[in-house]
């Protein structure tokens, strides 16, 4: 009962965050903005006032600011984010188009963070003051302080450039789909996938690592230790299941933010995602794409948050979610 | 002997053995702490030596007899119109596509990333503490309110809006500040506030209450003095973060216009040239990561300064020993070391993860 509860409120809270969140964008969008640059951005520099008047007619830009608003409110609760200015299609096609590469880089990224950080993080801990445990702490401090566009320039520079430099050419920039084989489909991601680990796992193994070395001196293991539980089960069982709370909650931090992050990513290594996208709407002053990438990423943070402190209360039953 | 005298004598006996211990305040300790820690001292000399570099571009621009938006056309370009190597013709560090003395541009580059990350920490501090203060102290609804603020500063996927503000305004350098800031000040609230929850409720502001304080000085004189560890040392891992954020967005062309130079702007046009001109990407790419890497082993030095207590991420072995040996007691006289703890990791990587 109280879980539905608690899901009720959340979501309830969401839609405010949400709604804050667009009428910002709109506001900034169509009352900064003159209504005759907006025209302008769409019909061409060259195009004459009568034109620009049409333009203005047929997107309803001359309307009142609130009753655009009203407008703009209606259809985002139908899920209808208006049509492009720039490609004259519904912004949820010109979306749909652009996701399978943001998908790819954020669930292949994820996964290669995750497994890279947790068993750097867990090898540190078992070994801690070692020498592996000195450079993963030399690594993770790299990491944190690396911006991701430099890293990304860094491993083109390093690896893409030298690899064609020696007629080696499976690894390639911009976006293959997966249906055009795995194999080409690996060569544009794997760079950006290991531009994403390097800068986030560090996070997860600074997380892990402290957070496994704290709970593998609580009472609780030393009793899974004195019950004559092998250690390999003392560790996976009880000490990194319980460790994992932090890295739960900050994994839903990153994965909530990602969406507006994959922008740097696919921009380095011309990757055709919807972080792409935005960045060309922006500059073609296509101002309902913009509003639908921002509404979009607010909506990621907001149903991360909620799985985090879900996954939380399943992870520690300590945790009462309220 | 007259009972002045006597009682002279006994003040001169009590003080002689006070003045050998000396009182050291909960800061000379900190201080002493981080004077003996090698790296955070190697990171203050770094960071010295990069605002240095900074402050006397117009000196390296001297030095070099390279003016910053001059082009050597003849010199500064091979035949193939492309940038000339490290040490070519007396550019030390090469040029970039026009040529122009990447050296020269580096350092101008520093003056804007350090005062770019230190203004923009410095407003997040000021307007993320006072918020925090008063959404904890207050409670209730205006806490409520300015906690849904903090989420929609939060939610907000900040590349876009710089982005969306860069596209209305343009480019320039108070819209970067604004924008740093913007995303800033909301996880430096959560962290005041929630020590101000607790802080709230100690005696101390009982005792202030009953004598009649108002809120604002119990906020700022009675509660903020305790927080101003924690609040130290997320600055200091605010500026790296502030730095990189604002070269990635002049990477991304929202940022600093050209033709300043700016250490994410000269990152960004080096893109074409990664097949010839490695130095072109490397030194700017170079400048980025060791100034960020210095305040954050700064950061981290400062931590473990104020609170010992907690593991040390960097320790060398001798270093780990000579505290294991420090006698325990010593720790008492500390008071009430504030726990900068798991929170401020989960804050910090909270900024840093952010920007991918």
């Amino acid at each position: 009962m109280s879980t539905v509860r608690f899901l009720i409120r959340r979501i309830l809270t969401g839609i405010v965050v949400l709604w804050l969140v667009s009428s910002a964008t709109f506001f900034l969008f169509f009352a900064a903005i003159p209504v005759q640059d907006v025209a302008r951005n769409l019909a061409g520099r060259a195009a004459s006032p009568a034109v620009l008047q049409e333009t203005i007619n047929y997107y309803g830009l001359e309307k009142p600011i609130l009753v655009q608003y009203g407008h703009f409110l209606g259809n985002l609760v139908h899920g209808n984010f208006g049509n492009s200015f720039y490609y004259q299609e519904p912004v949820t096609t010109i979306i749909k188009q652009d996701l399978p590469a943001t998908i790819s880089l954020v669930i292949g990224g994820t996964l290669l963070w995750l497994i890279a950080g947790l068993a750097v993080g867990i090898l540190s801990a078992t070994r801690a003051r070692s020498l592996f445990d000195r450079l993963a702490t030399v690594g993770v401090l790299a990491g944190i302080s690396a911006p991701t566009f430099v890293v990304g320039e860094l491993l083109i520079l390093i690896v893409y450039t030298q690899l064609h430099q020696h007629g080696i050419g499976f690894i390639e920039t911009g976006y293959a789909g997966i249906t055009s084989g795995v194999g080409p489909w690996l060569g544009t991601m794997i760079l950006p996938w290991v531009t994403l680990a390097i800068v986030q796992a560090a996070v997860y193994t600074r997380l892990s690592r402290g957070s496994l070395l704290d709970t593998l001196g609580e009472d609780s293991i030393r009793t899974a230790r004195s019950k004559g539980l092998s250690e390999r089960r003392v560790l996976y069982r009880h000490a990194v299941r319980s460790a994992m709370t932090p890295v739960v909650s900050q994994l839903g931090i990153d994965v909530g933010g990602l969406l507006g992050g994959v922008v740097v990513v696919e921009s380095v290594f011309g990757l055709h995602g919807i972080g792409q996208q935005v960045v060309t709407a922006i500059t073609n002053g296509d101002q309902p794409t913009v509003i639908a990438f921002v509404i979009l990423a607010a909506m990621f943070v907001v149903v991360a948050n909620i799985v985090v402190d879900l996954a939380y209360s399943a992870l520690d039953p300590r945790v009462r979610i309220s | 002997m007259s009972i002045t005298e006597l009682q002279y004598q006994a003040s001169q006996a009590e003080s002689a053995p006070v003045a050998a211990i000396e009182g050291r305040s909960q800061w000379q300790l900190t201080w002493r702490r981080l004077r003996s820690d090698k790296v955070a001292v190697a990171s203050i000399v770094v960071i010295i030596l990069v605002i240095l570099f900074a402050v006397g571009a117009p000196l390296v621009a001297k030095l070099t007899g390279h003016p910053v938006d001059t082009a050597y056309t003849l010199t500064g370009e091979n035949s193939f119109g492309n940038p000339v190597g490290p040490g070519t013709h007396g550019f030390w560090l090469g040029t970039d596509e026009i040529g122009r003395d990447l050296l020269v541009r580096i350092a101008y580059g520093a003056r804007i990333s350090l005062f770019v990350g230190l203004l923009t920490t410095l407003f997040a501090t000021v307007f993320g503490v006072t918020l925090g203060l008063i959404a904890g102290y207050f409670g209730g609804i205006i806490d409520a309110i300015l906690a849904r603020f903090f989420d929609a500063a939060l939610a907000f996927p900040y590349i876009v809006l710089a982005l969306a503000l860069a596209s209305v305004f343009g480019p320039s350098l108070p819209i970067v500040i604004g924008v740093i800031t913007f995303f800033s000040w909301a996880g430096i609230s959560r962290i005041v506030r929630g020590q101000t929850l607790s802080l709230k409720e100690k005696e101390y502001i009982e005792a202030a209450k009953s004598l009649g304080a108002g809120p604002w000085r119990i906020m700022f004189l009675d509660i903020l003095p305790n927080l101003l560890g924690p609040v130290l040392v997320l600055a200091t891992l605010y500026i790296p973060a502030a730095v990189t954020f604002e070269a990635t967005l002049s990477f991304l062309g929202i940022g600093i216009p050209e033709p300043a130079p700016s250490w994410g702007n000269i990152l960004s046009e080096a893109q074409p040239f990664y097949a010839v001109a490695w130095w072109y990407v490397v030194f700017p790419a170079l400048a980025l990561l060791i100034t960020t890497l210095a305040f954050n082993l700064l950061g981290d030095g400062i931590r473990d300064a104020i609170d010992p207590r907690t593991e040390r991420l960097f320790a060398s072995s001798k270093a780990m020993r000579k505290r294991g040996k420090r006698a325990n007691p010593a720790q008492g006289d500390l008071g009430q070391p504030i726990l900068v703890g798991p929170d401020i990791a989960v804050n910090q990587s909270f900024l840093s993860g952010g920007e991918v």
